[in-house]
């Protein structure tokens, strides 16, 4: 199979670029390295369909011989039409994080900061509290900059996010 | 050709349509649902049946012709698979219909519910029945997509977080399939599982081993597979006790489907046995270790979820039938179980309007239903004589050591130990939830926060909204800081709003429903059948694994003629 030099550049100097921006944190700015991904993919999918050849639309009884393969691009198109889709759920998501927190951050993970949290502090876990009853209460000092120090079981309760049945 | 075989995924997707276009009558909405997807209950059994007796059931779509067409194949494992997916998402339904989520949902988009589920079905079931890559990719999307609107229901601020990273890590896994999907285009020059199955083993080493890592890595992350699992226990817990349900039941297994299925019919000869082994290692024991450190039900669950993952995973790299057969009757199993388990735990929060430990208790006395509701598939789970979760392990260390060599023996003492741990993490939660009294519970809550002394500010909006996490109630309290935003969540369930003060208060929900108590029962009692009827169930996965094994079963019924 021959390939297609500049498509394989274009589709990884896409890839490459998508790739940096999904590492960001702002969601507008990982939407916009998904999208480069996809467009690389889409274009490698090209590169997968062989030689570009004519128009592939068969006539009947016409020459079938040096067409384009079809398949492809008819999987980019699925693939495109996908990413379409993706992109709007992925702006309103990000809209609706702008209007919940004031910025559309990829957040932190509520478990790996308390962890951390507790961490720094020296302190038990709430599961292990839970089978002792018996808490070490040392609320001295907390992180510098994570503003005032607070109950690392009402910090524990975030992750259970359940609306309580009305 | 038989045309039952594109039903249960046709079914789904009209009806979601149909029922979109209903959404101003919720009443026929609820109905069409139930009604769907009891025929595909019904329509998968015959299509089981059909395949056990008759060998796999295919149609190429559009009857177009073997080199381009579409190719849907039922054969044992798929119609297995259909049946329990279709009764779990039937159970599902039921008890979302009978919690009304509709209604104590506030300002959720409710209508989109029903739509959504149907399509969520829908590319489940396409998933099972997908007979080449691209149709596999597609129905991903179906199901991902699907699910992305079922997690973020309502759009509250919590389910917007967890959100957000189960969208972006789905989002990259599907443009790794892409990718994959392409190589394996340019590479063979076809798509359709069956012509893969002969070309692949034509390439050089090197290039099928490239696809088959791939692969590998793209369905381990929909499979949650260590060390692609932690985007699970994060976004899991946050969405309604039902989506969790399904979500823990299906979505994960469809991933070790494909996994399954992919390992058997087109790398048979897998050099990477030993690196699935280990990570079959690593899924159990870091995700079991997760689930002890646990302090919520529902985060406990989700890791134990991830940590049986790696039982399925050791049946599919020991690569031998034996171990296809035990890996098919875990998922079985599994399914059903983790399903029932998240269940219950809706009905648990509902009554004692929690699931974190530190909150509850006094279940067993005060509601002995739920209680034995979530003690029998609870020790199902962590594999007790003579429950299917004990005879599926048993399975699956048979194989391995029939297998013999040191990592299979490694990984079996792995499995024993998760499953001991199992245990640990279960019965704790047995015993602070449902055995201890709530004023125990709610004294040792007492000592604790005492001890932690809760920072100034901290009870200011204390009981005035119903729901954690509404963006009107603390618009002014947001900060950058995660830790300042995870005080905010819990605000509403403060320590002195326990199950304790609920039940002194009055305020406790005494009954469940009985439309919410039926389905999850009816669950429990079909996860206890499966110990039953354990016998041709297994017998029925050991066919299902040879036909997996001899793969000229499953090429010769999907091509017919001219493509050979």
């Amino acid at each position: 199979m021959s390939v297609n030099l500049t498509l394989v550049l274009t589709s990884s100097v896409l890839l490459g670029c998508g790739v940096y921006l999904v590492l960001e944190r702002s969601l507008t700015r990982v939407l916009l390295g998904l999208v480069m991904i996809g467009n690389g993919v889409s274009i490698a999918f090209l590169v997968a369909g062989g030689r570009a050849g004519r128009a592939p639309i068969v006539e009947k009884g016409g020459d079938t011989s040096g067409l384009s393969d079809p398949l492809p691009q008819a999987m980019v198109l699925t693939a495109i039409v996908i990413m379409l889709a993706t992109t709007a759920f992925v702006l309103a998501m990000a809209y609706r994080s702008w209007q919940l927190n004031g910025h559309d951050d990829v957040q932190d993970d509520v478990e790996d900061d308390m962890i951390r949290h507790l961490a720094s502090r020296d302190v038990t876990s709430e599961a292990y509290a839970a089978t002792t009853s018996d808490f070490p209460g040392d609320d001295s000092s907390g992180d510098p900059g994570e503003g005032p120090d607070d109950d690392p079981l009402a910090a524990d309760e975030a992750e259970i996010n359940q609306e309580r049945p009305s | 050709m038989n045309a039952l075989v594109p039903l249960p995924v046709v079914l789904p997707i009209l009806a979601a349509g149909v029922s979109l276009a209903l959404l101003h009558h919720p009443r026929i909405q609820r109905w069409l649902s139930l009604g769907v997807l009891t025929a595909v209950v019904v329509i998968s059994s015959a299509l089981l049946v059909q395949a056990d007796r008759h060998g796999p059931q295919t149609v190429w779509i559009g009857a177009w012709s073997e080199t381009l067409g579409i190719v849907l194949v039922a054969d044992r494992l798929a119609a297995l698979m259909l049946v329990v997916s279709a009764v779990v998402t039937l159970a599902v339904l039921a008890y979302s219909v009978g919690q009304g989520m509709t209604e104590d949902e506030e300002g959720a988009p409710i209508s989109i519910y029903h739509p959504t589920f149907l399509v969520l079905v829908a590319g489940v079931s396409n998933a099972f029945l997908a007979g080449d890559l691209f149709n596999l990719f597609v129905s991903f999307e179906m199901l991902l997509f699907a699910s992305y609107v079922l997690l973020t229901l309502g759009g509250t601020a919590t389910r917007i977080r967890a959100g957000t990273i189960y969208v972006l890590v789905n989002l990259l896994s599907s443009t790794l399939f892409l990718i994959s999907i392409a190589v394996t285009y340019a590479a063979t020059g076809t798509l359709t599982l069956a012509h893969l199955a002969e070309r692949l083993a034509e390439l050089p080493d090197h290039v099928s081993l490239m696809i088959q890592l791939l692969l590998l890595t793209t369905f381990a992350i929909k499979a949650a597979v260590f060390p692609l699992s932690f985007w699970l226990p994060d976004s899991y817990p946050t969405a309604p006790a039902p989506v969790t349900a399904v979500f823990a039941g299906l979505l994960t297994k469809v991933g070790v489907y494909a996994i399954l299925r992919t390992q058997t019919l087109l790398f048979p000869d897998s050099p990477l046995s030993d690196l699935l082994l280990w990570t079959a290692l690593l899924t159990m024991l870091i995700g079991i270790l997760g689930a002890v450190a646990q302090s919520d039900i529902k985060r406990m669950l989700s890791f134990t979820l991830v940590s049986h993952i790696g039982y399925l995973i050791l049946g599919i790299a020991l690569g031998s039938r034996l171990g296809t057969a035990g890996t098919i009757f875990y998922v079985v199993h599994h399914i059903t179980i983790q399903t029932a388990l998240f269940l219950v735990l809706g009905l648990v929060e509902r009554r004692a309007g929690s699931t974190a430990l530190m909150r509850i208790g006094g279940l067993a006395r005060l509601a002995p239903l739920l209680a034995v509701l979530f003690f029998v598939p609870a020790m199902n789970l962590a594999g007790i004589p003579p429950f299917s979760g004990f005879i599926g392990k048993v399975g699956l260390f048979q194989a391995a050591q029939a297998d013999g060599g040191w990592l299979p023996w490694t990984v079996v003492a792995g499995g024993a130990v998760t499953s001991l741990l199992t245990l640990y993490a279960v019965a704790k939660t047995w015993a602070v939830a449902f055995w201890r009294t709530p004023e125990e519970a709610h004294e040792a809550l007492e000592a604790i926060s005492d001890a932690a002394d809760p920072a100034p500010g901290h009870g200011s909006d204390d009981g005035t909204h119903q729901h954690r996490g509404h963006v009107h109630t603390s618009a002014g309290t947001i900060t950058k800081n995660d830790i300042e935003e995870a005080r905010r969540l819990g605000n509403d369930d403060l320590p002195d709003r326990d199950f304790h003060t609920l039940i002194e208060a009055g305020e406790d929900n005494r009954h469940s429903p009985a439309g919410m108590l039926v389905p999850a029962a009816g669950l429990v009692t079909l996860s206890v059948l499966l110990t039953v009827v354990a016998g041709p169930l297994y017998g029925l996965s050991e066919r299902a694994a040879r036909d997996l094994h001899q793969r000229d079963t499953y090429v010769s019924s999907v091509l017919t003629g001219e493509a050979r």
